[in-house]
């Protein structure tokens, strides 16, 4: 029988940690996604599976707490929103240079500056193009159900593991809050002392027993061998733009108008289908899983059928960028999307792909 | 009378710390870091704790520490040491963890995280470099800048009214609850180094004996910053910081 049950988004990130071995949590307040320290510190993990909680004084501290972990080869995560993980671009650059793992989630707000607690995607270039000093990439995968959210805890530390980079889990306000049906899936253990030893031993500093000292560090002053080492986090990114792009398609097969949505957008964008379909239109939903690696190879593949694409999202027109490379020009593509916490309607979706389908004939 | 005749196990009064590495050290004639390096690794090793110390490098002129001491090592961004120690400590808590930091880095830009770390008692050692000037970046003004005392942004000296007072911070940290112990030590004279050493050797083990914090000051040289000979430096510093920065234990529970 799957244990099923009836969560938010924040919780379902918190019961996802503890299950799938997380080691340590380093949060701070703030809303749309403070349920995800709350629910921890209620579950008291650190008396069941021994993972730290901790409340931090800032989200600098946070990220900086996470980089400690990350040292010593511990599955780290933390969570927040907008505001708070522009503050961890610095400690997100430096997991990035010295090649760390770790998860951390936005639930983004909208913004710039204070902006407001409600939903928007408007994160998506500082979550994507770097979000720090330097050339670097965080691997990026957006959920768009709560059932997601749970399952993309354990995926985003997999891959971070797998090649010693930071994950993000990009959600919006919508997923971050809104409850649905989770299964929640077997829980894995921590890893033991020897497994860790395997995994990590080369780098993680966990004292120098019987072996070399190891350090972790991203400063280099010959620029010979600082370019050698930029080559080689390069390397890394095309090998994850090769073989980690994830994505999944809607009623694509006959479609000659598609919509490109990831997270809330592509849960409206499903309903804007149905009703352009109902209404005769040949419409699709294409939804980006890892927005870093974008799938650009499978949506130019799919748009050699299309007369356009509609990139929805809650923001000015951030992601429709990458949909542009993607397809070099070779079709139509229109942005449609809402700001300032405002959601847009499965109505006005629809409308905004008819007007782009009117400009196509 | 070659070296190998001298040198003997039975009159060899002094060696270098198996902890410490060959590797050339970067710092100016007179910087007071070479000698606070050497105390610590002496300390580590006399310890017994080289296989499960964990130090935390500054952003500063002593970035490159973790070229010196044969131990394992990271490097944390300017002002995060005690974050990014507590990250460790916390999920490694048989580790011995300590953070190495100086003036800019723990008392200015790291302020946030040195206080709060102290606070919540964290089980790690903080050694906290006291020159009263940026060293690496040029000799600017630094927190701990004296009154009158010029540097590069402070060329007239340093005024009250402009540059505000220099940061005694360890009488701030002894205030907290979460720190065992607080001390200032120096390193100017070969007694001061022996007891900072022993001041060292104390911090890491309460630290370790998990009685919270333990916050190790050093008041220290910067010849190149202060435009001073080494010898000058060293007396310098004696006449014009130890007055204002008075060594001593400010706290041990």
């Amino acid at each position: 029988m799957p244990d099923l049950r009836l969560m938010k988004g924040n919780e379902a990130i918190a019961a996802a940690a503890i299950r799938c071995g997380c080691d340590a949590y380093f949060g701070y307040p703030i809303t749309p996604q403070s349920e995800v320290m709350e629910t921890l510190m209620d579950m008291r993990p650190w008396e069941t599976t021994g993972m730290v909680v901790l409340q931090a004084e800032s989200e600098i501290a946070s990220i900086n707490m996470v980089y400690g972990a990350a040292s010593a080869g511990k599955r780290a995560m933390t969570s927040s929103s907008s505001p708070g993980v522009s503050l961890m671009a610095e400690g997100l650059s430096y997991l990035a240079g010295a090649e760390l793992p770790c998860l951390v989630v936005n639930v983004s707000r909208g913004g710039p500056g204070l902006g407001t607690i409600q939903p928007s995607q408007a994160d998506y270039f500082m979550a994507t193009k770097g979000g720090g000093h330097g050339d670097f990439h965080l691997i990026v995968l957006a959920p768009a159900s709560v059932q997601e959210m749970y399952d993309f805890v354990p995926l985003a530390f997999d891959l971070a593991f797998t090649y010693r980079n930071p994950a993000m889990i990009l959600a919006d306000g919508v997923i971050g809050q809104m409850m649905e049906k989770v299964e929640l899936r077997p829980p894995r253990p921590r890893p033991t002392d020897e497994e860790m030893q395997k995994s990590v031993g080369s780098w993680a500093v966990t004292g120098k027993r019987n072996r070399r000292r190891n350090i972790i560090t991203s400063v280099e002053l010959d620029p010979a061998v600082h370019e050698k080492f930029n080559q080689k986090l390069q390397a890394k990114y095309a090998e994850i733009q090769e073989k980690e792009a994830r994505y999944e398609e809607l009623l694509c097969s006959d479609a000659q108008y598609l919509i490109v949505a990831y997270g809330i957008s592509a849960r409206i964008g499903q309903k804007a289908v149905e009703l352009l379909r109902s209404e005769g239109v040949k419409a699709g939903l294409f939804r980006p899983i890892t927005l870093y690696p974008f799938p650009a190879k499978s949506l130019a593949a799919r748009a050699r059928q299309l007369k356009g694409i509609l990139c929805v999202e809650l923001s000015a027109g951030q992601m429709v960028e990458d949909v542009r490379l993607s397809v070099e020009s070779a079709l139509p593509v229109a942005h449609f999307g809402r700001n300032g916490g405002i959601i847009h309607s499965p109505n006005e979706v629809a409308e905004a792909m008819k007007k782009l389908k009117t400009n196509c004939e | 009378m070659n070296i190998e005749e001298i040198v003997k196990p039975e009159n060899l009064a002094y060696a270098k710390s198996k902890t410490l590495t060959d590797a050339p050290m970067h710092y100016c004639p007179g910087c007071s870091h070479g000698t606070v390096h050497k105390i610590l690794a002496e300390a580590i090793e006399e310890l017994g704790i080289q296989d499960k110390a964990v130090g935390i490098a500054p952003v500063g002129c002593a970035v490159m520490l973790y070229s010196y001491l044969d131990i394992d090592w990271v490097e944390a961004a300017h002002g995060r040491a005690p974050a990014v120690a507590t990250g460790i400590k916390r999920t490694n808590p048989h580790l011995h963890v300590f953070a190495y930091q100086g003036d800019g880095d723990l008392a200015a830009i790291g302020t946030a995280e040195i206080i709060h770390a102290c606070n919540r008692g964290e089980n790690i050692t903080v050694i906290f470099i006291n020159n009263a000037i940026y060293g690496m970046t040029g000799g600017q003004m630094a927190p701990t800048t004296l009154l009158g005392m010029k540097t590069a942004t402070t060329p007239q000296g340093r005024q009250a009214n402009l540059n505000g007072y220099p940061f005694k911070v360890s009488e701030l940290m002894a205030q907290l609850p979460g720190v065992s112990y607080v001390t200032r030590q120096a390193v100017h004279t070969p007694g001061a180094v022996r007891q900072a050493k022993r001041a060292l050797k104390k911090a890491v083990e309460k630290a370790y004996a998990q009685k919270g914090t333990s916050f190790v000051e050093v008041v220290a040289t910067c010849s190149s910053g202060w435009k001073l000979s080494p010898t000058e430096a060293n007396r310098w510093m004696a006449e014009n910081m130890l007055p204002f920065y008075p060594l001593g234990d400010l706290k041990d529970n």
